[in-house]
């Protein structure tokens, strides 16, 4: 693919996502179709965009309840996504998982959590079972700079490089952990800086810009692959929106979310492809096309029916 | 200690929570209050708003690190500072439970009481629509297994007010149970500044001659509209609510149960090994003898699904409570 392609599949695929969370939004709040807390990544776009492409159909993909972007750019269907969100009986998870905690192994994506550095050590874990069945499987896990806080991450990292697993340990920083602000919560703010602590390697990257996160990703996934262990890398990003819908950003700091949408990485790629000469009809039916897909999935995502009540207590055990 | 002056206001019940705070940072100047959260932003629920801009640095924010926040309560309990510390979610304390289990609860025991771990963990639980199931579970039977953990989980505006207080006055480690669906409810009539009163209390919500129903958090509101609906069909349901579960209330429960010889035990935690399970043991081994089998009604062993209809499926409501009981006092 050349460059110009390239950069506009890029475009498609962070407008799907956006797409995404912006129906998704309208859902809950313009009805009863979704309830309950939902986390957007609303500006974060390019971190899934750029990571995902480097994945294989064996590797796992591990998120947390930010996750729709991941899941999306994952390979699960936006249908699916929308009818978890909804209870519909259609959905990933058969409304079992809802926005926050939904799963889709067949697609490598092997859930959302909603325990803030839990994905960790289970990335760790499915790194480590790739030794023994002989998949050469890499398993990549996507945090937030809080989430590094937790006694779980630390063992991770720690973990994985001690046995020189092959992980990728993605960092999405977005300044903010709910209401607090990372700076404030860490003795050294450059993330990344931990990585030497452990023995491992790491990055901070321009987490806007899909093509810069791919680079790092795909030197983090060579490395991890050959033998070379795992990487941290740190994703510069920000979120547009609060924390979940109906958080009203009082924390926020002046100019910030000004300046946060000059950065952002959609309008950042179709300014650049702009400036790039690539016509503007190109640069329109990359929007166009995601926003078709997916108001067409929620039109299939609600016509489906609820989740029966009466398969509620499936599953519990084998 | 400043004299205490009665006041009766008109609050909600995260505000009563608000309001017991500000009293308890005002009256005990060795309190600290932290976690994630709580500090500048005022809580994800509101409930600690203003408290870091009257008090200043005794009220904190904390990374997310539930262990370093439980373990740390621990150890400048140690030191004698009064630590009421906040785990947002019930769910997260899992992540952190050795300084519970292991640390908190050990520490007066091994030493004899000279070094107690009088720590202040205020939590809330429960079902909200929507909530995932990593967002939903009612754990305080895993608390209650834990011998050196007192326990309370308020309903009322006026108990969640009176049981901080209680906590930050009592010399255990104390976990508080609080439940998101009622910080946000009506307003009451809330008595502050009262004396601390000694753990234990429960309340007779309702009296009634045919059966006892002893229940304890949020769903108690439901045995509450069970009740009502049972005596439109001319059963009188007793409701007793327990609002500590350590110290328990048992000989209220006994009493109870000696006048009206039915037991139903409601709660919206999980049916097996649920506290429930050890109020029918201990009514049990008093040897009272019952007129029909005793009845528990909880959420079935299952994980909580997010669907909101889904949900409802799984969760004890009053129809199924009244159903219950109802059945118990056919014959
Ligand atoms: C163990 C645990 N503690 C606390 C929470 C509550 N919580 C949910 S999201 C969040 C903030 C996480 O911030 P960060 O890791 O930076 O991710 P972001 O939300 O910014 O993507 C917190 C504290 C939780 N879900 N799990």
């Amino acid at each position: 693919m050349d460059d110009t392609e390239r950069r506009l599949a890029d475009l498609h695929a962070m407008w799907r996502i956006r797409a995404l969370e912006e129906k998704i939004r309208e859902l809950r709040i313009g009805g009863e179709e979704i309830v309950g807390s939902v986390h957007l990544c609303i500006g974060q776009e390019a971190g899934p965009v750029g990571a995902c492409t480097e994945l294989g159909p064996d590797d796992a993909l591990f998120a947390t309840y930010r996750g729709h972007g991941w899941a999306l750019a994952r390979g699960v269907p936006a249908e699916g996504i929308i009818a978890e969100c909804a209870g519909r009986a259609t959905g990933v998870n058969g409304g079992r998982g809802g926005s926050a905690y939904f799963t889709a192994p067949e697609h490598g994506f092997h859930g959302e959590n909603s325990i803030v550095g839990a994905g960790l050590p289970i990335a760790v874990g499915a790194a480590l079972a790739g030794r023994f069945d002989g998949g050469g499987r890499l398993a990549m896990t996507v945090c937030g700079d809080g989430a590094l806080n937790q006694g779980a991450s630390h063992e991770a990292l720690n973990m994985a490089a001690a046995f020189k697993l092959p992980v990728v340990f993605v960092c999405e920083n977005n300044y903010w952990s709910e209401l607090t602000p990372i700076d404030e919560m860490v003795g050294e703010p450059e993330l990344w800086r931990r990585a030497a602590g452990y023995g491992m390697a790491g990055a901070r990257v321009d987490g806007n810009d899909p093509a810069a996160v791919r680079a790092a990703v795909r030197e983090a996934a060579e490395r991890a692959r050959s033998g070379g262990g795992p990487t941290l890398l740190e994703l510069m990003t920000q979120r547009l929106v609060g924390h979940y819908i109906g958080d009203v950003e009082q924390y926020r700091r002046p100019g910030e979310l000004d300046r946060a949408r000059e950065e952002e990485p959609i309008a950042r790629l179709t300014g650049a492809l702009e400036a790039a000469g690539v016509a503007a009809g190109r640069i329109e039916d990359a929007r166009a096309r995601a926003r078709a897909e997916i108001e067409e999935a929620a039109a299939a995502a609600l016509a489906a029916p609820l989740a029966d009540p009466e398969t509620a207590k499936d599953h519990v055990y084998a | 200690m400043p004299e205490l002056i009665a006041e009766t206001r008109k609050l909600k019940y995260g505000e009563a929570v608000n309001a017991a705070l500000a009293r308890l940072l005002e009256e005990v100047p060795e309190s600290l209050l932290y976690g994630e959260d709580v500090g500048k932003p005022g809580g994800v629920f509101g409930v600690t708003r203003g408290l870091r801009r009257k008090f200043g640095e005794r009220v904190f924010d904390t990374p997310i690190s539930e262990a370093a926040i439980l373990g740390s309560a621990v150890g400048a309990a140690l030191m004698g500072a009064r630590p009421i510390v906040e785990i947002m979610w019930a769910d997260f304390s899992l992540v952190a439970l050795d300084q519970l289990v292991n640390q908190a609860a050990n520490a007066r025991y091994v030493s004899r009481g000279a070094a107690p771990a009088p720590i202040v963990v205020r939590t809330q639980q429960g079902n909200a629509p929507g909530a995932c199931a990593q967002h939903s579970q009612s754990l305080e039977a895993l608390f209650l297994h834990v011998p050196g953990l007192r326990l309370a989980m308020p309903r009322t505006a006026q108990d969640a007010h009176d049981v901080l207080v209680a906590a930050v006055h009592a010399d255990d480690p104390v976990i508080v149970v609080e439940n998101r669906s009622l910080y946000f409810g009506d307003k009451a009539e809330v008595e502050l500044g009262g004396a601390p009163r000694p753990m234990g209390w429960s309340h007779l919500r309702r009296p009634g001659r045919d059966v006892t129903v002893v229940s304890w958090g949020a769903v108690t509101g439901q045995a509450l509209a069970a009740a009502e609906s049972l005596a439109a069909r001319g059963v009188e349901a007793e409701v007793l609510e327990l609002t500590w579960l350590n110290p328990v209330d048992l000989d209220a429960v006994l009493a109870s149960v000696a006048r009206t010889r039915r037991l139903a035990v409601v709660h919206e935690a999980n049916v097996t090994g649920g506290f429930g399970a050890e109020i029918v043991a201990r009514v049990a081994e008093a040897g009272l003898g019952l007129d029909a089998a005793p009845v528990r009604v909880g959420a079935p062993d299952v994980r909580i699904p997010a669907a909101p209809g889904l949900a409802a499926a799984v969760l004890p409501g009053a129809g199924t409570i009244a159903a219950r009981i109802a059945g118990m006092t056919a014959a």
